[in-house]
């Protein structure tokens, strides 16, 4: 015991060792408690960036894309008689005869508010486009109407509701054929007087593409339609393979090479970057079976190929989950196995692949790269397909795809609706994901 | 579109064969099922099973091969003047076709009469009239060589589609007769489905090789014949990418050594972002954090991941470029112009390390979580701090599975495609500046392989080259990341 030797107070066995006390920190003590702290620090404040760019994010997700929802309008009512409509269709310029009643109509509401304004025939046309087209060709549609008021909601250009959102500013304007300085003090009478606003754009939601020239009446109503074909397509056949590939692998596949290389080939399969999938759509479905370019059916196709890893890897997941009892009592009662699979094991596992299948279906939404590769890009949203067939196969885009197209424009107008665009996508895979964590919250069994 | 409602028309005679041999099988016991060998349904299933998958088979197989026989017998159509100098077969080939597509939509519109879409004397210029008067889009010198190519070749596949009709309704057909003939109570239907159900299931399982295998044929291929247009040792070696377009003539330089620096260079900016990031959120999350913070700041932290990344594009190319070209720009906040325009190296990668981030840190945050509890007490009982502890014992014990994360994550950033499309510009270039404008391998696959490329000159081809690199790169990093992890897990257990 004694043979120890002592470094107790007092001794100077140990020479130049510093006297240490539990009262008084010595300098070694307190440098390991700050270094202490300030690691402590570094986790809350990587934590903190981290939170504060997603804050960021949305942030200027919701700001940029609100105004898109949003959308300039022009309140004009007045009355068109059979004569009226006569007199404009027997000019030579029949569209401008249409436009004059229009200006009219636009004075006198601003005189009967109190308002002097001198509207210029050029400055509305520079603030609302050419509108003669528009009430010709409502008429030609409506001929009960005539003689009856009509109150007509026409939008402004883009200019001038890039004026209202902020985009186009007094400061630095440049008159151009587009815009001149005077016609935003017209604006600004106008909005005075409660003839221009802002209405919501049904049309953005609604809308098919337009070109490069007008941004205002884009919309993502095409594509969103393209990307619920899309995903018609993937739901159809990876849900089947995803969970006919995963049962085998599961429930039946013996240990030997064939199985082997199956694992190994998903596991790599779900780590291949997105693009290469393009690569294998326009190789395989386009080049090589001809199927039509931009069809939301080779998309789709595409799209399978991608998500079946994901799919496959969170079905076998939940059939692990089910517990062999089950299997057992059921092979103990003179089931077959694959009656045991079939009838007992999978209803069990039902909801876990639901909410694998609803994530796989959320990831393929928003993917965007393959597309680019399968031409679902450019101005191919035009309209609506004609019908449930043509959805698949005419050519359209969807909604990444559309996102991307706006942002790679030159004019600034389609931004705010790539932003908006982005809102509705993230509404839908929003929904989706809330929809997976109520099945899996509800339905998830606990053995 | 005749196809769907073949497969309708044979899944309804499916259901027909279902029900007979279901009747039958019963009959034939005089309705008492207990003298068949397996229950009804099992009969109903085995004809219904014989014939979808022989029948859809067959119409499988048939509308793969019968565009390559027809593109044979066409091919011979074609003289050899009409493949112009720079052209080839393939490009006068997907003009016939374009033209078959049109006039076959001009014909089911009304807008050509059917025997002009068959008169092989025809005037070429009077049918391109026509299918532009219907609103096909067509070339506007049509030779009468193609409109041949291409009235045969709608011919053809007209009749090969009636064959083909014709062919699957018999193959279903026959096998509905031959297996409602089967159902005899003897007739082991139980055992005949359930083995036919598991060939199905491994059907299934194969596609994922399948899938490999046409990746791999279809960059193999192309990559193979893009060398066989440009010396494979300019792609490798070559310090300059500058493709011409097509049709303008002259030579292009594709190098791929600029692009892949480009995305060497983003992938480590991206790196730098997210690792000390993602690694401190996990080692905080996993060894500091109160149970309540960690459930609010994990899910938080991953809704990241979950976000397109088209949105990241549009948020580097929108707010994060002109925010950076604010701070580091012309006239910006610390008044040095380094940066020129809002798309750059810097950009891209901060981007992208804010994608990564929640990937380092759930990943890194399960191998933290995967060391024994034994191994941080023991530490504590020597005296070291709860850092000291983490230093010096927990990150060395998850040291591998950490650096497995890292790869795994830098595999994410190589194949990363939106990102870089949008907020790395176009201009490739070898540089150390990270606020110039750089490309790398995705955007370039991107940009060679949209629009109507023919996929015959070098300039297309070369994508599927660059392809090919990705893949084998993600793959190597992949399979190293998985290599390491494998390696070094078994120690505690």
């Amino acid at each position: 015991m004694t043979d120890a030797p002592n470094f107790g107070p007092g001794t100077d066995a140990v020479p130049n060792r510093p006297k240490t006390s539990l009262i008084a920190e010595d300098a070694r003590t307190k440098g390991r408690n700050a270094a202490e702290k300030r690691f402590r620090f570094y986790g809350m404040a990587a934590i903190a960036v981290g939170l504060f760019f997603l804050v960021v994010l949305a942030v200027s997700i919701v700001r940029s894309g609100i105004p898109a929802f949003t959308q300039t309008v022009v309140n004009v009512e007045f009355t068109m008689t059979e004569a009226d409509i006569e007199t404009a269709e027997g000019m030579l310029f029949k569209t401008k005869m249409y436009a004059q009643f229009l200006n009219t109509a636009l004075t006198d509401q601003m005189n009967a508010k109190g308002l002097e304004v001198d509207v210029d025939e050029k400055a509305i046309q520079r603030i609302l486009g050419k509108t003669g087209g528009i009430i010709r060709e409502f008429y030609k549609g409506n001929p009960d109407q005539m003689g009856e008021p009509v109150a007509f909601e026409l939008s402004a250009s883009s200019r001038v509701d890039g004026y209202f959102k902020g985009r186009v500013t007094r400061e630095g304007f440049v008159d151009s054929r587009f815009l001149k300085l005077s016609d935003l003090d017209l604006v600004d009478s106008l909005a005075q007087a409660g003839v221009i606003q802002q209405a919501f754009n049904w049309n953005f939601i609604t809308g098919a593409d337009t070109g490069v020239d007008n941004p205002g009446g884009a919309g993502i109503g095409a594509s969103l339609v393209g990307s619920f074909f899309m995903m018609l397509v993937v739901l159809v056949l990876s849900l089947p393979i995803g969970v006919a590939a995963s049962i085998y692998l599961e429930e039946f596949a013996p240990k030997n090479r064939f199985t082997d290389i199956i694992e190994v080939n998903i596991s790599n399969l779900a780590a291949v970057p997105s693009i290469v999938f393009g690569i294998l759509g326009l190789a395989v479905f386009i080049q090589f079976v001809h199927l039509p370019q931009s069809a939301p059916l080779v998309g789709g196709l595409v799209l399978t190929l991608m998500t079946l890893p994901t799919i496959i890897i969170s079905t076998r997941a939940s059939l692990k989950a089910v517990p062999p009892s089950i299997r057992d009592a059921a092979l103990g009662v003179g089931a077959s196995k694959m009656q045991a699979v079939f009838h007992h094991v999978l209803p069990l596992a039902a909801p876990g692949i639901l909410t694998g299948t609803i994530i796989g279906l959320a990831q393929a939404l928003g993917e965007t790269a393959p597309l680019l590769l399968i031409g679902m890009v450019g101005f191919v949203a035009r309209g609506y397909p004609q019908g449930f067939i043509e959805g698949f196969t005419d050519p359209n885009s969807a909604m990444p795809a559309q996102i991307y197209t706006w942002a790679a424009r030159a004019d600034v107008g389609f931004y705010e609706k790539a932003w908006g665009g982005i809102i509705v996508l993230l509404l839908f895979l929003l929904t989706m994901n809330i929809i997976a964590i109520i099945l899996r919250r509800r339905f998830e069994r606990r053995w | 579109m005749p196809l769907i409602w073949l497969a309708f028309i044979v899944l309804a005679v499916a259901t027909l064969g279902y029900v007979m041999g279901w009747r039958r099988a019963l009959s034939t016991v005089g309705g008492d099922a207990r003298h068949l060998h397996s229950l009804p349904s099992y009969y109903g299933w085995n004809v219904f099973l014989k014939v979808v998958v022989p029948a859809f088979g067959l119409m499988i197989a048939w509308v793969l091969i019968q565009p390559l026989l027809i593109d044979r017998s066409v091919v011979q159509l074609i003289p050899e003047t009409e493949v112009s100098e720079g052209s080839n077969i393939g490009l006068v080939m997907s003009e016939v076709r374009r033209t078959a597509q049109g006039i076959t939509a001009a014909v089911a519109q009304g807008d050509m009469a059917p025997d002009m879409a068959t008169d092989a004397n025809a005037d070429a210029a009077e049918v391109a009239q026509v299918l532009k008067d219907a609103g096909q889009i067509v070339t506007s010198d049509l030779s009468p060589a193609i409109v041949q190519g291409a009235q045969r070749y709608v011919e053809l596949s007209s009749f090969g589609n009636l064959l083909m009709s014709i062919a699957v309704l018999a193959v279903g057909l026959l096998a509905m007769a031959w297996a409602v003939r089967e159902s005899t109570p003897v007739f082991r239907a139980r055992n005949v489905v359930e083995q036919g159900i598991k060939a199905l299931l491994i059907a299934a399982a194969s596609i994922a090789i399948l899938t490999t295998i046409g990746i791999i044929l279809s960059l193999v291929f192309n990559t193979i014949e893009f060398f066989r247009l440009y010396p494979a040792g300019d792609f490798f070696f070559l310090l300059e990418w500058a493709p011409s377009f097509s049709g303008r003539g002259g030579a292009s330089s594709l190098g791929v050594l600029p692009l892949l620096w480009g995305t060497v260079y983003i992938s480590i900016v991206a790196l730098l972002v997210a690792v000390p990031i993602g690694l401190f959120s996990a080692i905080y999350l996993s060894e500091y954090a109160s149970p309540r913070v960690r459930a609010i700041a994990k899910p938080l932290l991953e809704v990241l991941a979950g976000i397109p990344t088209i949105v990241y594009g549009l948020f580097a190319l929108l707010t994060v470029g002109p925010l950076l070209v604010s701070v580091f720009g012309d006239g910006g906040l610390l008044g040095v112009s380094w940066q020129g325009g809002g798309r750059a190296v810097i950009t891209a990668g901060l981007v992208m390390g804010i994608m990564l981030i929640p990937f380092v840190s759930s990943l890194s945050d399960d191998i933290i979580n995967a060391v024994p509890q034994a191994m941080r007490d023991g530490s504590y009982g020597l005296g070291a701090t709860q850092s000291e502890t983490i230093k010096q014992v927990v990150l060395p014990a998850a040291l591998p599975g950490i650096v497995g994360a890292i790869l795994l994550a830098a595999s994410r950033a190589i194949g990363e495609t939106m990102i870089v499309v949008l907020g790395a510009g176009a201009a490739a270039r070898l540089s150390l500046n990270p606020f110039e404008a750089m490309t790398t391998v995705t955007a370039k696959i991107v940009s060679q392989l949209t629009g109507d490329s023919d996929f015959a000159s070098p300039e297309a081809l070369v994508a599927f080259a660059l392809g090919m690199t990705l893949f084998l790169l993600t793959l190597g990093l992949n399979v190293f990341a998985l290599y390491i992890v494998r390696k070094y897990r078994e120690q505690y257990d």
